[in-house]
């Protein structure tokens, strides 16, 4: 005859299983690692050069954000509020009707591959954004203008990852659509050397 | 016909709960899953409500790729020994900006004797990340001396920690 086996009790399992979580509930602490990601520019290595490439570019194709120390911003030398910012830096790298004041716009043939193919591609190539900021300035404004800008860029790269490729956004596209994108319209934000007040 | 029957007291059925232990199995996978535990105790004050917000996040990479600095004022029991000055921490203690430069070779160098003896950790110290984390209320001129410093140890790769912002 077949021995009965008999059955496990079960009914601690549910306060073992609450007492584990409970304990991950205590230490959870829902920590995301999320940020604004930047890149740094490597370290000067002779200062002479460096103010040589300053003067290099051309003044239409240079925005100067300067924040003072009371967090106000001043674009090109004009005051402006943060919730302009991104618009204003929009139009400034796309410059459509071709202003003289705003970057020059040059023609250059890019390879779109795929379906896409080779394709001729008006944009700014020689544009740079500076940010300046004072010793003083809050980190609070100066991520919230890091933010407008690289917001701008973001939505420059969205709108033509819809217009080449036919979807909404640029996260979407494959690692070598992105890179197509990217090559066009790369993230020009320079950030000043400090100046030294010594 | 049906009887009704009034006086017979009626039991109350035993609650089946063999499914609690599923459902606090369940809830106990979600928790195990999105825990992180914390990286180090805090010295410096950064609750939720001191990091700055912005729209544009980008998640960061592996974590055994990044290392934290944070930048904030010390916490109400340091105020006494530290004063009440934005300071400067890495990893467990407080620094001060002349120390990340080496903190970083240092933590690099870690990396690069760690892929010795594993190979596929190799060339992982290139990919060195770092994050800081700063009060919002920081002046710039902590964050550019950092910044400075870091460039000096060409550990480019950087992100401002901070929270999202639904539009302005």
């Amino acid at each position: 005859m077949a021995k009965k086996i008999p059955q496990i009790n079960a009914s601690s399992m549910a306060d073992i299983s609450f007492l584990l979580l409970i304990f991950f509930l205590v230490t959870t602490s829902m920590d995301v690692n999320k940020g604004l990601a930047r890149r740094l520019p490597p370290p000067p290595q002779n200062q002479p050069n460096q103010e040589k490439l300053d003067l290099k570019i051309k003044k239409r194709n240079l925005m100067i954000v300067k924040i003072n120390s009371h967090n106000q911003l001043m674009v090109n030398g004009e005051i402006m509020e943060v919730s302009r910012l991104k618009d204003e830096v929009k139009k400034f790298i796309l410059n459509k009707e071709n202003n003289p004041n705003l970057p020059e716009v040059v023609e250059d043939e890019f390879d779109f591959g795929g379906t896409v193919g080779q394709k001729k591609v008006k944009y700014t190539k020689d544009h740079v954004i500076s940010v300046q900021n004072d010793v003083d300035t809050k980190y609070e404004t100066y991520l919230d203008v890091q933010n407008e800008l690289v917001r701008a860029y973001n939505e420059i790269r969205d709108e033509s990852a819809s217009y080449y490729y036919h979807v909404k956004h640029f996260n979407d596209l494959s690692e070598s659509q992105q890179k197509v994108i990217q090559k066009i319209y790369p993230q020009k934000i320079s950030e000043a050397e400090p100046k030294n007040y010594n | 016909m049906a009887k009704i029957r009034r006086n017979e007291k009626r039991e109350m059925p035993a609650l089946n709960t063999s499914s609690l232990p599923d459902i606090i199995f369940m809830l106990l996978f979600f928790f195990m899953s999105v825990t992180s535990m914390k990286e180090v105790t805090y010295k410096v004050d950064l609750s939720t409500e001191k990091m700055p917000k912005v729209t544009e996040l980008t998640k960061l990479e592996k974590k055994s790729l990044v290392r934290y600095i944070y930048v904030g004022k010390p916490k109400q029991e340091f105020t006494k020994m530290f004063g009440s000055d934005t300071r400067i921490q890495l990893d467990d203690q407080f620094a001060e900006v002349s120390e990340i430069e080496s903190y970083i070779v240092n933590e690099r160098a870690a990396m690069e004797s760690a892929a010795e003896k594993n190979p596929s950790l190799k060339g992982q110290s290139q990919k060195l990340q770092v994050s800081i984390k700063a009060d919002k209320e920081t002046h710039m001129g902590v964050i550019t001396e950092i910044k400075q410093a870091l460039r000096r140890a060409y550990a480019l790769k950087i992100s401002y920690a901070a929270t999202q912002r639904n539009e302005l």
